[in-house]
């Protein structure tokens, strides 16, 4: 069945309909990596945003439900240009086509992806339709489009109910803002317990639970919407716990701090980011996945200094928090998908949180 | 860190001649790191013994010298260059040898020269068996079990111990020379005995065999503060078990999920860190299809076939970049020049499928084994870029030349359902055309996968081409209407489809034949349909960021990105596709230097070519870079977004002068000589006609078609007669033939692929051969030299050696020469190069070949005689004369040097292959040995070609008769030089009876003590054996060649090569080298 990609300047896009049929109106973003397609449609972080994969051959490998990074796909909408129709892998379950119609996504496969990046690239991310409505009435449609917002879409992918993750070390506190599973993962490797608690839960009631350190996740959408959250990490970053925050954390530690963001023109998405350590001078190819940044040039060294900056743009990657033990990346260390080099960081967390007895 | 402002002098390593496992992805690092280092200011100084490539010019280093590759050269050109530094991670396998030798010996630290790029330390930790598996168990990086052994009992003992079957790898060896897979123990013996002997430092490791494992290979760098990154990881359609140089590669890697990925990314970046290697590194996984086990299989800590294959696959410079880190810099210092806004500390993203098919040369050495294992046999390999799979494996099919252009080409339908299933266990250069078929045969493709352990993802996408293949073949007529009907009363295709098989890549010529329509109306339906290929960009970051770098490929179904430019007069160059024997790097070194030439006087160049290891595919060579099949509609495709001003087809080889008339047809201007006047030089009827015009004699010859008329235009000639078909490069299917047998033998297999040309049947002139090249500009000539070739007519030029200045004929012959080459040139309306091949019978002057283009031997020749030849042909082809470029016509004075280029020969690597040298082309590359005297040139060539002797002082001969009288002599000069001459009967015989100490020795099928134990005795230095003309070939003689050659024992299968050498040696004690800086070589006039 056709399928159409109405963007909000006009361009229309012509594919087949992949998932499932429903209409959808989102943000349009692209994700550059070449592997980790699941991980994509599996981080909370897409709520609101229709996927657009830049490798060209999607499914290869199918689909193994234990590489989700949350138990369903949040993103809005899925495109790409060739879905495979025989994937191939030992871990393989599903193919791409069922997990899409079992969650009800929608997509499109057969258009010329490259060239809607380079128009995401050039106009930067806007919004727009996928639909299999061929009498689609432009006039009708664009306003639509216009006036669509991804809201407080947190609110969407945070848990529900607070629960734990049995270790025997460290105690960790983790904001699920639309946290991939990775990040409680790669603690509770480390020996650490990990008390997920949902987005809306308040300072004191984390605090009340005496956690040896707090992680704050990722997230979806614009961190500016989260004011409520903003107020209670404010109350975090004032007890002395260590914290440790990623992306969307990262950026509401630095609203709560007087700090500001904006959005980017298209963001960053994919695995192959060149982020600065300065502390070291080394650099790291990191796993990104954000459309909004932190304004460095405002920040007051009293109140942090840049930790990591990206070699492409030079944009803010993260922040080390003056007189506090707390620190804060833009990027994703957890990887899923992406490179693992800097999964280092959270060693520096147990670090923090006085090493790992 | 910033660059290291102790390194002023660099001395950078080449990698040789052209061998199979060692190719033109040398000269194209090498090249980029040169203009890399100078770019920086740094002194260049190169040491490469290999003259056709672009590495060697003198704009490219400071200095240039093209001597051979040895320690004791190195050694003398450190003294009188003295370089601050040495760079050996650019010239492959030889130049890091060379670099351990230097540094083990002492000699660099003696003399304060550090080598830059890595250090000696990593390179052993890395090329060394033990020392490697000791740091890959260090840090926990899991090798297969392995055992270096130096006798064949412990590796026996080994196998035992780890179970059959087992793989052998000696160290330090060039493309797995003298590796394999042993199944049992007569299989391990033979192949250890043999890995032992090649190995450097006589070591070989005994390996648990993961043969059916995924191979996977990932491209690293690291600079010296210890960022690391990956540039590109590949995946082998083949299963480990086929060296990586005859897989089928794809990249990025399909068929891995991003645990998988991540996993042997991490892994990679951990080696190169334990191994401390600053610049590129290629490391090879074997990986369990069915669980997440992996090995480590090999590491190379250098720029590599693998890294020019990712250059070009991503558009990231690994070489150019290598060479800054090894000057000091950081990666987060070194722009990506793509992007221009990027730095080289990021990881390219992929928004296509390259495909990279090996060239592998079967169709030299027709009773070679076809079989593909962990010895590479591949000369060179294609490239392709497209949005799907299927597309790019297409596409990679038809750049390949060799008669195949779909998965319908190899045809194997006489095979039952039952015998097919047996065949797809072969592993060789026909296996995805066995799977193809085996599809088509409804063969599950489960099963075609348990038997083949290529994986499905894989050949499900074969089965996406077949099933294409199918749905067009649904739309041809049915036979019996198809009789009366023509194809245009035919009704037109079906839209959807003809995009759809446009998509996958299908060539209007293919879709005709499988609808029963011309290759015309195809075009005129896409035309109809608009449907047109569309071109996007390799910008290295899926379009994340613009990117100004003009670097295309083609799809259909997309938009286009390029733009076509109108302020510029536009030419398009085309490249000479992959290497093979015949048309090599030489071509490569022409249509660079070409594109060069024109962008000098303003043009806008246009590059269309499909070899990943050129310089000509560098990104940064022309203005715009088409990564393309080089076949008509391909072009036809680039010519109709671009519409050129004009056409070079001079300096591609065969393969751009094939595209003459299509370009021609297309409406495009052929700049210089016009295709009536290439067509005349091939059209023997036509060529004749022109010789006699010119009054210059030829050896009669007459065309024909059929075996019966080749044996009667051969009684007419007499024998021997030379029997070949016309439009060929490097003596392809060329054959002497010396009886009515031999020539209906031949024509058979001429006539195996369908022939649009005619046969050529001439008499053979036993003489001097002599070779020209001249620039001429329709009026005027320039003969920049006369070459003369040592061994006489009859062995294929590219196969001789050859000396300039011609030394043995007389002055008024080489009068006549350019009389001759004059007349001809005039004659063919010449505008640009022509290449003429005589034969010299006294003082007669036969003209046998005429090539109105470049020619192999170009850079040779204009490397030794400081004439440009090739901007002087680009220019003359723009319209300039040669007296307004400062060029007196005419024969151009010597050079006051002797320079001979050498070929060599990679018949070790190629099982079953004969060796006996004739018309029909068999090296794979040359080196020069240039220097005042004609002695010290040869010595050094010989020298540069790898033939060290002596080190036993014994050898062979076996000669046939009419080669005696002359053995005899050679004989007894070898036995004054101290050798013992082992000879079968007859030759012993007449060694004996003139006085030659000879010992007789039995034949091979005579018992032991014979021909073969000698030989597999490792006890001999050289085998002179010269095999009778015709079909008639000894089997006694072709396994002594054989078992010589694969146990590593020099052959010479020519006696005025034999005489050469014998030459060569006895000057050798007297002989000091002195090196040339050919950069400073200059006309004496």
């Amino acid at each position: 069945m056709k399928a159409f990609l109405i963007l909000e300047d006009g361009t229309v896009f012509t594919g087949t309909s992949i998932g499932s049929q429903r209409e959808v109106i989102s943000e349009i973003v692209f994700n550059t990596s070449m592997t980790g397609y699941l991980e994509v449609l599996t981080d909370p972080s897409y709520a609101g945003q229709a996927v657009c994969m830049t490798y060209p051959l999607i499914g290869n490998y199918g689909i193994c439900y234990d590489d989700a990074e949350s138990e369903r796909p949040w993103l809005d909408g899925y495109i790409v240009h060739e879905l495979a129709r025989t994937p191939s892998n030992f871990r393989s379950q599903d193919t791409i086509q069922n997990f899409l119609l079992k969650y009800d996504i929608p997509g499109i496969a057969g258009i010329d992806t490259r060239d809607l990046t380079k128009i995401l690239r050039e106009k930067g991310t806007m919004n727009g339709m996928i639909t299999t409505d061929e009498h689609y009435d432009l006039e009708a449609v664009l306003p639509r489009l216009k006036a669509y917002t991804t809201g407080n879409v947190v609110e969407k992918v945070t848990c529900r109910e607070k629960s734990v993750l049995e270790g025997t070390g460290k105690r960790v506190a983790l904001m699920d803002f639309g946290a991939k599973r990775n990040i409680a993962r790669s603690l509770n490797q480390r020996g650490c317990q990990v008390t997920i608690y949902p987005a809306d839960t308040t300072a004191e009631e984390i605090l009340a639970d005496h956690p040896d350190g707090i992680m704050l996740s990722n997230g979806p959408g614009d961190p500016k919407e989260c004011t409520g959250i903003i107020r209670e990490v404010r109350k975090l970053y004032e007890s002395d716990v260590p914290i440790f925050a990623i992306c969307l954390g990262h950026q509401l530690m630095a609203l709560a701090n007087g700090c500001d963001t904006h959005k980017m023109k298209y963001g960053h998405r994919g695995g192959n980011h060149p982020v600065k350590d300065l502390a070291t001078g080394q650099v790291y190819i990191s796993s990104q996945n954000h459309g909004y940044v932190v304004d460095t040039e405002q920040v007051s060294p009293q109140v942090a200094v840049p930790a990591f900056v990206n070699v492409n743009d030079g944009t803010n990657e993260g922040l080390s928090y003056t007189g506090k033990n707390i620190f804060t990346v833009q990027f994703h260390p957890e990887a899923c998908p992406g490179p693992q080099d800097s999964g280092y960081l959270f060693d520096r967390f147990m670090n923090m949180m006085g090493g790992n007895q | 860190m910033p660059k290291n402002p102790q390194i002023k002098r660099v001395l950078v390593l080449g990698s040789g001649p052209i061998v199979i496992g060692q190719a033109a992805e040398f000269d194209y690092a090498g090249t980029q790191a040169c203009r890399s280092l100078k770019e920086e200011g740094v002194e260049v100084i190169l040491l490469n013994s290999n003259p056709a490539t672009i590495m060697t010019d003198g704009d490219i280093a400071d200095k240039v010298y093209i001597e051979p590759l040895t320690v004791e050269v190195v050694e003398q050109l450190i003294l009188k260059e003295k370089p601050d530094s040495v760079l050996p991670t650019l010239g492959g396998q030889a130049g890091l040898n060379l670099a351990m030798e230097l540094d083990e010996s002492g000699f660099l630290r003696e003399h304060q020269v550090k080598l830059i790029g890595t250090t000696s330390r990593t390179i052993r930790r890395a090329e060394d068996r033990q020392e490697f598996k000791d740091a890959m168990e260090k840090i926990g990086e899991p090798v297969a079990a392995s055992l270096v052994v130096k006798t064949v009992e412990d590796g026996k003992a080994f196998a035992d111990t780890i179970g059959y079957p087992v793989v052998l790898r000696p160290a330090y060896t060039l493309g797995g020379s003298g590796g394999g897979i042993a199944y049992d123990e007569q299989q391990l013996i033979e192949i250890l005995e043999n890995g032992l002997r090649l190995s450097r430092v006589g070591e070989v490791l005994v390996e648990r065999c993961i043969a059916g494992w995924k191979e996977i290979e990932y491209e690293v760098m690291r600079d010296g503060a210890g960022n690391r990154i990956t540039v590109c990881n590949m995946e082998n359609l083949d299963p480990v078990g086929v060296h990586t140089g005859d897989s089928i590669v794809v990249a990025p890697s399909q068929t891995l999920e991003d645990k998988e990925y991540q996993m042997l990314r991490t892994s990679a970046l951990n080696i190169i860190s334990e191994l401390g290697i600053t610049g590129g590194c290629n490391v090879q996984y074997a990986l369990n299809p069915d669980s997440f086990e992996y090995c480590v299989i090999e590491v190379n800590p250098r720029v590599s076939r693998s890294s020019a294959l990712a250059s070009k696959a991503t558009g990231y410079p690994i070489a150019k970049v290598a060479a800054k880190i090894a000057l000091g810099y950081t990666l987060d210092e070194i722009p990506n020049v793509i992007t221009g806004k990027t730095y080289a500390s990021f990881e390219p993203m992929l928004d296509y499928c390259v495909v990279k098919i090996p060239r592998l040369p079967f169709d030299k050495f027709i009773g070679a084994t076809r079989t593909l294992t962990t010895q590479m046999k591949a000369t060179g390999e294609v490239m392709s870029i497209c949005t799907n799979f299927e597309g790019a494996l297409m596409k990679a099919i038809r750049s390949l030349e060799q008669h195949v252009d779909s998965l319908m080409s190899c045809d194997f339908s006489d095979l039952s359902v039952e015998r097919l299933k047996q065949a797809l266990q072969i592993v060789d250069d026909r296996r995805i055309w066995r799977i193809a078929q085996a599809i088509r045969l409804g063969i599950p493709q489960e099963e075609i996968h348990r038997i083949t352990r290529i994986d499905l993802w894989f050949i499900d996408k074969i089965a996406v081409l077949v099933e294409m293949e199918q749905a067009l073949k649904s739309q041809a007529p049915a036979e019996q209407s198809r009789d009366g009907k023509q194809p245009e009363s035919l009704p037109l295709l079906d839209e959807d489809l003809l995009r759809a098989a446009k998509r996958l890549e299908f060539p209007d010529t293919v879709i005709a034949e499988l609808t029963g329509r011309t290759a015309d109306q195809i075009k005129e339906m896409r035309r109809q349909y608009g449907i047109t290929a569309a071109y996007k960009m390799v910008d290295t970051c899926a379009a994340e960021f613009a990117a100004s770098t003009p670097y295309y490929y083609s799809v259909y179904g997309g938009r286009n990105e390029a733009v076509r430019t109108e302020n510029r007069k536009k030419v398009l160059v085309l490249g000479s596709g992959p290497i093979r024997i015949g048309q090599g790097i030489e071509f490569d070194f022409c249509s660079v230097h070409c594109t060069w030439a024109f962008a000098k006087e303003g043009y806008e160049t246009i590059i269309v070519n499909n070899n990943p290891e050129t310089v000509s595919t560098d990104f940064d060579i022309a203005d715009k870079l088409y990564f393309e099949p080089l076949t008509p509609e391909d072009v036809e495709n680039i010519v109709n977004l671009e519409h050129p001003d004009g056409a070079v087809v001079q300096f591609g080889g065969q393969t751009a002068i094939k595209l003459t008339r299509a370009l021609m047809e297309m409406g495009v201007p052929i700049l210089g000589t016009s295709a009536e006047d290439v067509d005349a030089a091939e059209d023997r009827e036509l060529f004749d006609q022109i010789l006699e015009q010119c009054h210059i004699p030829r050896p009669k010859g007459q065309t024909v078609f059929t075996a019966d008329e080749a044996v009667a235009a051969a009684g007419q000639l007499g024998y021997p007669v030379l029997v070949r078909p016309s439009y060929v490069l490097g003596g392809q299917g060329m054959h002497i033939a010396v009886s009515d047998e031999d020539v209906r033998q031949y024509i058979g297999i001429i006539n195996q692929i369908a022939q649009e040309h005619p046969i050529l049947v001439d008499k053979y002139l036993m003489g001097k051969e002599i070779e020209v090249d001249a620039v001429c500009d329709g009026e005027d000539i320039l003969i920049p030299g006369i070459m003369e070739h040592i061994e006489r007519a009859g062995i294929h030029s590219g196969d001789s050696i050859s000396v300039y200045p011609a030394k043995s004929i007389s002055q008024k012959t080489r009068e006549t020469i350019a009389e001759y080459t004059k007349r001809l040139a005039r004659a063919l309306h010449v505008v640009g190069m022509i290449n003429i091949q005589f034969i010299v019978c006294g003082e007669e002057v036969y003209v046998i070949e005429v090539n109105p283009r470049s020619s192999r031997t170009v850079p040779y020749i204009s490397k030794v005689t400081g004439i440009p030849i090739v901007p002087l042909a680009a220019k003359v082809i723009m319209g300039h004369r040669l007296k307004e470029l400062g060029y007196e016509p005419g024969l151009q004075p010597e050079a006051k040097y002797y320079a001979i280029k050498m070929p060599v020969f990679s018949f070790e690597k190629i099982r079953g292959a004969d060796i006996s040298l004739g018309p029909e082309m068999k090296s794979t590359g040359e080196c020069l040995g240039i220097a005042e005297n004609f002695d010290e040139a040869l010595y050094k060539a010989f020298l540069g070609a790898g033939i060290r002797l002596p080190k036993y002082k014994n050898m062979i001969m076996t000669v046939r008769d009419e080669d005696k009288p002359e053995a005899v002599e050679l004989a007894k000069r070898f036995e004054a030089l101290g050798y013992r001459i082992f000879a079968t009967l007859n030759t012993a015989k007449a060694l004996q009876a003139a006085g030659v100490h000879a010992v007789r020795t039995n034949k091979i099928e005579q018992p032991s003590p014979n021909l073969m134990d000698l030989i597999l005795g490792h006890k001999i230095d050289l085998v002179i054996d010269t095999p009778n003309q015709g079909a008639e070939h000894s089997k006694d003689g072709f396994l002594i060649r054989r078992n010589a050659i694969e146990t590593g024992v020099n052959v010479l299968t020519a006696i005025d090569t034999a005489r050469a050498l014998v030459t060569s040696l006895e000057n050798a004690e007297r002989t000091k080298l002195t090196l040339i800086d050919i950069a400073q070589v200059r006309r004496r006039s």
